[in-house]
C-alpha cells in the first residue's frame, strides 16, 4: 500500500465576517491546491450543515483537519456532528499569537500579513497531514 | 407615536469552498455588507445554525433574511430553513449567471473576469432586495420590536459571533 492510500479531508471555517475566517480560508486552499493536492480534498462546510450525504461519507470514512477562524469553533463542531473524528484541529489565533508579526487584515481580500499567515499556517498543517497519511499507511488503513 | 426600530436585513451566504460559485456568494454578500447597504444589513456564518447557540437559531426569526448561494444544492436557503427561520428571498448564482448569460465563473481562489463581473452582478440583486424588504417593512404596520433574546445586544453587530466587520 503506498502512502497515497489516504486521503485528509480540510474543513475551513465559512468565517464570512471576520478576517481570520479569510485566512482559514486561504489556508485551506494553500493545502489543498498548492501544497498538497494529492493527499488532501477540500470539503464545504456549508455541505456538513446541510448534511449533505456525499460530504457526510467522505468525513466519516477519512480522517478530518479543520481550520477554524474563531473560538466557537464551527468546523471541528461540524465534523463531530457529522459522524467523523476530528485527526488535527487548528484555530488561526492560535497560529497568529505565534506570528504577531503577520498582522491578517481584510475580509474580501486579505492583506499581504493574511496571506503569509495563511501560508504558514498551511505549511504547519501540510506536516501534520504527512503524519497522518504516513500513520494510516502503517497502520494498513485504507481510505476512500 | 410608537417606536419603531428600522430592522436589519439578515444575509447569509453559502460558504461554497469547493466551487467558484461559491467565492462569487460570499464577495457579493460582503460587497453588499461594506459597501452598498452597510447601514442595513448584517450576516451570520451559515455553520453556526448548528454550532452556535440559541440566539443563532434565532437569527432569521429576527432579521427579514436573503440567502445567497452558490448552487443549486442552495446549503445557504435549506439550511436557514431548517434551523432558523424560513428566509424572505433567496438566490442563487449559478440561476442569475445563466439568466444574465454570463459565462461561468472560474477560480474558487483568485475568480477569473467573469466571476468578477457575476459578483457585482449578485450584489447587486441582494441589494435590490433589501431594499424591497426594507421597503414593504416600512409601509406595513409598525410593531413592537422583538424582545432580544437573553445576553444579546438589541443592536447586533454584523456578524452573530460578535464580531464587527473586522479583526478587533
Amino acid at each position: 500500500m503506498t502512502a497515497n492510500a489516504t486521503q485528509v479531508v480540510v474543513i475551513p471555517c465559512s468565517g464570512i465576517g471576520k478576517t481570520y475566517g479569510s485566512v482559514a480560508r486561504e489556508a485551506a486552499y494553500d493545502l489543498c491546491e498548492d501544497l498538497r493536492p494529492e493527499g488532501t480534498t477540500l470539503v464545504a462546510l456549508a455541505k456538513l450543515v446541510l448534511g449533505e450525504e456525499k460530504a457526510r461519507e467522505r468525513v466519516r470514512s477519512c480522517p478530518a483537519v479543520t481550520i477554524d477562524g474563531c473560538k466557537l469553533m464551527c468546523a471541528s463542531k461540524l465534523v463531530t456532528h457529522s459522524g467523523g473524528q476530528v485527526a488535527h484541529e487548528v484555530a488561526v489565533l492560535d497560529v497568529y499569537r505565534r506570528h504577531k508579526e503577520l498582522k491578517p487584515e481584510g475580509i474580501a481580500e486579505l492583506n499581504e500579513g493574511g496571506l503569509k499567515l495563511a501560508r504558514l499556517l498551511a505549511e504547519e498543517v501540510a506536516g501534520v497531514v504527512d503524519e497522518i497519511r504516513r500513520t494510516a499507511t502503517t497502520a494498513g488503513g485504507r481510505h476512500a | 407615536m410608537p417606536s419603531v426600530l428600522q430592522p436589519k436585513v439578515g444575509i447569509v451566504s453559502c460558504s461554497g469552498e469547493e466551487l467558484a460559485q461559491g467565492t462569487v456568494a460570499r464577495l457579493a454578500t460582503l460587497k453588499v455588507l461594506h459597501e452598498l447597504r452597510p447601514a442595513h444589513t448584517v450576516t451570520i456564518c451559515l455553520p453556526l445554525f448548528l454550532a452556535g447557540g440559541e440566539g443563532d437559531r434565532e437569527f432569521a426569526r429576527f432579521h427579514p433574511t436573503i440567502t445567497v448561494d452558490g448552487c443549486d444544492l442552495r446549503c445557504a436557503a435549506r439550511g436557514t430553513e431548517m434551523y432558523s427561520g424560513k428566509p424572505t428571498a433567496s438566490i442563487v448564482v449559478d440561476d442569475l449567471v445563466a439568466a444574465e448569460g454570463l459565462a461561468l465563473p472560474e477560480g474558487r481562489r483568485a475568480l477569473n473576469d467573469s466571476g468578477k463581473q457575476a459578483v457585482n452582478l449578485v450584489a447587486g440583486r441582494i441589494a435590490r432586495l433589501v431594499d424591497e424588504v426594507l421597503d414593504r417593512r416600512q409601509h406595513a404596520a409598525p410593531v413592537a420590536p422583538a424582545p432580544a433574546p437573553a445576553g444579546r445586544d438589541t443592536d447586533p453587530p454584523s456578524c452573530s459571533c460578535r464580531s464587527r466587520r473586522g479583526p478587533a
